[in-house]
């Protein structure tokens, strides 16, 4: 039973090494039809990502990390219980904005308990926002697809009102720093000096691996996926199945709001700015998670290659534009998507050598 | 209050939503989510102008902007072939594809013009409005409405409503996509290819989310900058909203655009800027609205049977 399931997980692997394989080669083929003479140079910088510059690159590369890591395990986590989470960046806008008004107006908390408090306010206005469209889903059969897109626009505009509100720092037209609620840099601070990782990471990982041990280890979780697998047949099996769905997902948007809390209550000069515009890294969760297949401690590593080459890309720019990093991404997980494919070769290749051995 | 200037503008934000969402259909009543529908419409529109700003001068405007959308809708098939083979042929989850196709526009637009032109802002001559049609903008209260300042865009995206509910409804081809949708295994049975009927489900879909990114495109900006500014994903959910039929697809569409027009507007309309509501709440209007009305309509609601589910020969 036990070697199964390490099977699965090292078909899994092996399929995400060929995307991503497949991923950079297409790359250095653009690089090399774009700019003959740079392209080595540039890919090399691509492919070093987080190693660039050490430690200070690596740094950067955890804290990019960071939020996606949670946006990631925010859509994950819904696909897990079978529902589809467009909606983490309206999470994460509205956790961002909660977490930022603890750490500028709630003054009276000393900073060490302050951005505790800030993740916590985020969780809850993520989770919040979330079970709207998880309540709509459940009592009122409306898609969770089109309430989270509709919500996402919602969420800016209702944030941009807020903040001119409550935290506004007019003459630059975005939000007032949460000086109060930094999160503190910890042991990151001597590890990666001038970098913007904080304690958020280590929050950020023991997050993924607790939504791991939910999904996999306990009953709760196991019925959460059953209700995504089949909801009447849950129902049939005695499940609560409408109040699974609206706790799926309120724990979906409890997860894309931390994301924004850990965004903006990092002391790197991150703000929200007052414009009309649909943070990217609620949308950046889906490529994350699928490239996982929504695993959360395999959305720890693909967050990270990500971000290792979205670091990469920074380092590259003086070459070319940072945007062949995201054809790159695209291509690896279009690739990703025929893991299929490769894992049936794979399978063939075992049972050849099996065969064999036996 | 400027009533024609309403309608113009719920034109053109209903429009380009109507063509997308209607392309939508096609796909998904074939059994095939296509969440690229953004993608698309970037890749597409971007191939449009390349093809406008060709041609600037050479061909007539009008002419030359029907060329356009012909080159983005072909552009649109091309580009959505690549979730067709992955989601079809392939048997992959049709989510990834189509997130990959979102993915690669932008970025692969961004790349393109950066390398070029160092400026990620592609600028085009606003020469295709037409201000009067010949003879039918006389005529009182329909001409002011609906033939002044306008593009020929909007006439092309009622025609290709027309055309779409004739395929889908009066044609066999709408007959045989739809059981692929719906059974698969049954219309195999009948001596359907499912594969190939998915495989121009999506190309359809390609085609017209295609068109949809230029006729949204032309008429509402002068410089087009890599995005379409979430309509695709607006388009898929006004084909849920439309329950995945052409009517109520034009319901939806219109009834967002009207909703949109009024939020973007609504300083010049008295009354509604009486009830004091913060502009900022203001936008979120045709949003709410939307979910609203869904929360009352959606206890029925029904996706085609299929729809997400890789057909496979060899399952029963």
């Amino acid at each position: 039973m036990f070697k199964n399931v390490n099977q699965e997980a090292l078909k899994t692997i092996f399929a995400s090494v060929v995307s991503i394989l497949i991923g950079l080669i297409m790359g250095l083929l653009i690089l090399l039809v774009t700019d003959p003479s740079n392209a080595f140079l540039g890919f090399q910088r691509a492919l070093l990502g987080g190693f660039n510059r050490l430690p200070r690159s690596f740094g950067e590369m955890l804290y990019q990390a960071t939020p996606i890591l949670l946006t990631g395990l925010s859509v994950g986590f819904a696909f897990k219980t079978g529902l589809f989470n467009i909606g983490a960046s309206g999470q994460f806008i509205v956790g961002g904005f909660a977490a930022i008004f603890i750490g500028v107006r709630w003054t009276f908390l000393p900073p060490s308990i302050a951005w505790i408090v800030g993740l916590l306010g985020a969780m809850v206005a993520g989770a919040l926002w979330a079970g709207i469209s998880g309540a709509l889903k459940a009592y009122r059969n409306v898609n969770e697809v089109i309430t989270s897109i509709m919500l996402n626009y919602v969420a800016v505009f209702l944030v941009n009102f807020l903040v001119v509100a409550t935290v506004f720092n007019q003459t630059r037209n975005e939000s007032l720093s949460p000086t109060n609620a930094f999160i503190p840099r910890g042991f990151f601070n001597d590890l990666f000096p001038r970098t913007g990782v904080h304690m958020g990471y280590v929050v950020a990982i023991v997050v993924a691996i607790i939504i791991w041990i939910i999904l996999e280890k306990t009953t709760f979780g196991f019925e959460l996926r059953a209700v995504g697998f089949n909801r009447h047949a849950a129902r049939y099996a005695g499940v609560n199945e409408k109040r699974n769905i609206v706790l799926s997902m309120m724990i979906a948007g409890a997860l894309a709001g931390l994301g924004g809390a850990l965004l903006y209550l990092s002391a790197t000069g991150v703000h929200i700015e007052v414009v009309d515009v649909i943070p990217l890294q609620g949308f950046n969760g889906i490529p994350v998670a699928l490239l996982a297949s929504s695993n959360p401690i395999g959305i720890i590593f693909s967050s990270l290659l990500l971000a290792h080459l979205n670091t990469g890309g920074f380092y590259m720019q003086t070459l070319f534009p940072t945007e062949i990093i995201n054809i790159m991404v695209s291509v690896i997980i279009y690739f990703s998507a025929f893991a299929m494919i490769t894992k049936s070769i794979l399978e063939k290749y075992l049972k050849q050598k099996g065969g064999k051995n036996a | 209050m400027n009533l024609p200037f309403l309608v113009q503008q719920t034109m053109f934000f209903a429009i380009p939503l109507m063509v997308v969402a209607l392309g939508g259909m096609f796909s998904e009543q074939s059994g095939v989510i296509n969440i690229g529908l953004e993608g698309i419409m970037i890749f597409s529109t971007f191939m449009g102008i390349l093809v406008l700003n060709i041609f600037v001068g050479i061909i007539p405007a009008q002419f030359l902007f029907i060329l356009a959308l012909l080159v983005a809708g072909i552009a649109g098939m091309i580009f959505s072939s690549l979730h067709a083979y992955a989601s079809v042929y392939q048997k992959a989850n049709q989510v990834i594809s189509g997130t990959a196709l979102n993915m690669f526009a932008p970025a692969f637009f961004n790349f393109t013009m950066r390398n070029q032109t160092g400026s990620n802002q592609l600028y085009f001559l606003n020469q295709y409005r037409i201000p009067k049609v010949a003879i039918l903008g006389d005529i009182p209260v329909i001409g002011p409405l609906f033939f002044t300042n306008t593009y020929i865009s909007t006439y092309i995206g009622l025609v290709i409503l027309a055309i779409a509910v004739f395929v889908f409804y009066k044609t066999r081809f709408g007959l045989r996509l739809r059981a692929c949708g719906e059974h698969p295994q049954a219309a195999d049975a009948a001596g359907i290819n499912v594969y190939r009927m998915r495989t121009y489900g999506v190309l359809i879909s390609g085609l017209l989310a295609g068109m949809g990114g230029l006729i949204l495109t032309i008429p509402t900006t002068t410089a087009f900058g890599g995005s379409v500014a979430g309509y695709g994903f607006l388009a898929l959910a006004v084909l849920i909203f439309g329950q995945w039929k052409p009517s109520r697809i034009v319901f939806a569409a219109f009834f967002f655009g009207t909703m949109k027009t009024i939020a973007a507007t609504y300083t010049s309309i008295p009354i509604l800027v009486g009830l004091g509501i913060p502009g900022y709440l203001f936008k979120s209007v045709p949003y709410l609205t939307t979910i609203l009305v869904l929360a009352f309509t959606s206890k029925k609601s029904v996706a085609p049977k299929a729809l997400g589910e890789p057909y496979d020969k060899g399952k029963r």
